[in-house]
């Protein structure tokens, strides 16, 4: 990766320092124990079964349905729920967990034979992933952190996992592990930070996923889909 | 002043509130709807305050270091292929963006809502070298479509708009034949704005929170247009205020649910994205090319001064939906993009006090704000002390309190507002965690708090003051 650059920094920080009335410091900050710590005893008691659970409850608020299923009948639900959002086309991420969870026939067989036109997002295709997007009616991704508490997926981004499969098709379902399953965000801000620390890069883009797209501008209506998708179901996989 | 809105004077402003029955009455409804989800939150964590001590350590430790984390940012973000510019005026930060319009050869901009960029008046930068700007926020959207109608409040900048007004905005500027229904209308919006991102060649966003030991920064939403704003133009400019940054992801949690739960009652907004410098090599979608703009203005004027906490404000908006004298008279009253506390408090500190001396008058000082600030600001002891520092400046007050409230068209109804006031903020909620004693200054301000017997602004001790001073309380 190229290095950016970097304009105007020393007399700008030179200004702050002089305000703040000391001396600069190149190094030697560190991060304090803070205090108070509330965000550690969120759900912290919690089991897997009682985080999914929240995890329903919270679905319920945030216009979002929640399917479970496990391994066995994943793609009879998958197929569902994509039929129920009146099929194709249909968009996703390229990714071996599809094949892993037996999902390759459902959607390179069984849903073009059906006339459910389906694009697996291929980063040597280019700007075609952008267009297929654009037209699709159902997008899928795969959580990579689940957020009980608040009802959040989070998705990172990558070559074959495209930022826009989340956002531009008019429906979305994201496909949940349980195991991906913890309390709240502070244990994806934790995993995060390991990740940078042990020298992982952070993706480019990471999303945390709420329900669908929506805003309560006009007379606070809540209103969904102005700019992402109108409706969206989480499909919880049990034996994950 | 660039931040300033609208060309009419305080009075003038307040008047104009005053009679527009809609908005004070969708003013009232979004106090009393916002308000009532932010303390419904609150209660549902059960330890409120502790979330907010946590704000507060570390919004203080983050201003106390601010040049070490911002040099840490730039380091990080040069790391990952960004580029990253300090800009001491809103010139500099508005010249540089130029440069870069003009070296894509730009001709379409789509933004999602900042507020730091309304504060340098980007965009009339960027029409004025040949551009079109879209502001993709819904609210915004139809703030633009309506001429440039300014803002009145920071979270739902729309909210003096009903929806027949709407509707007849989208009729005479966007050809729109349906009805004032809000589904309608926001179908409408997306429908042209999808558009718009397509053909975009720079997308523009402000920045919630930036991560210095990572060089990553924040975005939070419920509509996700910064997703797009930030995955189809293939350049991507972000502008942050230089205060608005965390040292680790664990402390974005922290702001990021803090801002959430207290702007609008949500534990998580609908959509939260964590970019970190330009798409990788082989992604598809994302900026080619990114720069950060981190930008001064006025703010390091701020720091190491009495008014330094106003630097930890998150945006959140819960003191503007609690504050009884906006509620009375409407965001554009306070004649600037930030109204409410926030705005009388840093208006006068970063447009100065020519322009916005009447500001730290319009408080009933009953200190609501201050006891929901999610990071703790003492909001109405600011407002205090902004009167302290106007009478020494001044010699007087440009406007007594009582003429202010007067002006406010709140004379009679101050002890009703001040009851709103206390009821939005629960007794049960100390704010006040240092005493913090006012002493008597010499030469004009003596004057001053001769009148005004303020050991300190107490929340107790208001209400008989405001009794006393209700009965032969004098002008000064
Ligand atoms: S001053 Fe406090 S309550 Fe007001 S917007 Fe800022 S953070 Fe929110």
């Amino acid at each position: 990766m190229m290095t950016g650059t970097i304009q105007n920094r020393e007399a700008f920080l030179e200004k702050i320092t002089n305000s703040l009335g000391k001396s600069r410091r190149t190094n030697g900050v560190t991060v304090p124990e803070w205090k108070h710590r509330p965000q550690d005893t969120v759900l912290s008691e919690a089991t897997a079964d009682k985080l999914i659970e929240v995890l329903k409850n919270q679905c319920l608020k945030i216009h979002t349905s929640l399917v479970m299923t496990d391994l066995k009948t994943l793609p009879a639900a998958l197929n569902k729920v994509v039929q129920d959002y009146g099929g194709g086309p249909v968009v996703s991420w390229k990714d071996e967990r599809f094949t892993d969870w037996g999902l390759d026939s459902l959607m390179k067989e069984q849903w073009p034979s059906e006339n459910i036109e389906f694009h697996q997002w291929d980063y040597t295709k280019v700007e075609e992933n952008i267009r297929q997007a654009e037209r699709a009616n159902v997008g899928i991704t795969i959580s990579e952190i689940t957020l009980a508490e608040s009802g959040t997926v989070v998705l990172f981004s990558a070559k074959d996992k495209g930022r826009t499969v989340s956002f531009l098709p008019a429906t979305y379902i994201a496909l949940i592990p349980k195991s991906t399953i913890v309390p709240r965000i502070t244990q994806a801000a934790q995993k995060m930070r390991e990740m940078h620390l042990s020298g992982k890069e952070v993706a480019s883009c990471i999303n945390f996923i709420t329900g669908p797209s929506n805003s309560a501008d006009i007379e606070l209506n809540l209103v969904v889909g102005v700019h992402g998708p109108v409706k969206a179901t989480y499909i919880v996989i049990e034996d994950l | 002043m660039p931040m300033k809105i609208g060309t009419n004077d305080f009075k003038k402003r307040v008047e104009n509130g005053i009679n527009d029955s809609f908005m004070r009455g969708a003013v009232a409804g979004a106090q009393e709807r916002m308000g009532t989800r932010r303390q419904d939150a609150a209660d549902e964590l059960g330890n409120w305050e502790e979330w907010r001590n946590l704000g507060e350590e570390i919004r203080q430790h983050v201003l106390d270091n601010l040049d070490y984390y911002l040099e840490q940012l730039s380091e990080n973000i040069a790391k990952r292929g960004g580029h990253v510019f300090f800009a001491q005026t809103a010139e500099e930060a508005n010249d540089y963006i130029k440069d870069i319009v003009k070296k894509k050869n730009a001709k379409k901009i789509v933004k999602a809502k900042s507020m730091v960029t309304e504060e340098i008046s980007l965009n009339s930068t960027l029409e004025q070298a040949g551009c079109t700007v879209v502001e993709t926020d819904l609210g915004e959207y139809i703030l633009q479509v309506d001429d440039h109608d300014p803002p009145s409040h920071i979270v739902v900048p729309a909210l003096h708009k009903n929806k027949e007004q709407i509707r007849d905005v989208f009729t005479q500027k966007l050809g729109y034949q349906k009805t004032e229904k809000p589904e309608e209308l926001a179908w409408h919006a997306r429908e042209m704005l999808r558009k718009e991102y397509l053909t975009a060649d720079i997308g523009i966003t402000g920045c919630n929170f930036a991560v210095a030991e990572t060089g990553s920064f924040a975005l939070v939403t419920n509509e996700g247009n910064a997703d797009l704003v930030t995955s189809l133009p293939k350049t991507q400019i972000t502008v942050m205020g230089m205060e608005r940054l965390v040292p680790t992801f664990e402390e974005l949690e922290v702001l990021v649910s803090l801002l959430t739960r207290s702007a609008v009652g949500q534990k998580l907004t609908s959509y939260i994205t964590v970019l970190t410098g330009p798409r990788e090599e082989l992604d598809v979608d994302g900026p080619e090319e990114f720069h950060l703009v981190i930008v001064d203005n006025g703010r390091s004027k701020i720091l190491g001064t009495e008014f330094q906490p106003i630097l930890q404000c998150i945006r959140c908006a819960a003191c503007i939906n609690v504050c009884p004298v906006y509620r009375h008279v409407g965001g554009h009253s306070y004649g600037s993009i930030y109204s409410g506390p926030v705005g009388a408090v840093l208006s006068p500190l970063l447009g100065g006090y020519d322009e916005y001396k009447e500001l730290p008058y319009a408080s009933t000082l009953c200190g609501a704000c201050t006891e929901v600030c999610p990071v703790k600001i003492p909001l109405h002891q600011l407002l205090h002390k902004h009167r302290q520092v106007i009478v020494e400046k001044e010699g007087k007050a440009p406007i007594s309190e009582k003429l202010a409230m007067k002006a406010f068209g709140l004379g009679a109804a101050s002890p009703m507002l001040y009851k709103f006031g206390s009821k939005a903020a629960p007794a049960a909620m100390n704010p006040f965690t240092a005493g913090d004693k006012i002493s008597n200054g010499p030469g004009p301000l003596k004057a001053w708090t001769e009148i005004r017997e303020f050991p300190a602004p107490n929340k107790e001790r208001f209400r008989d003051w405001f009794e006393n001073r209700e009965k032969g309380g004098g002008e000064s």
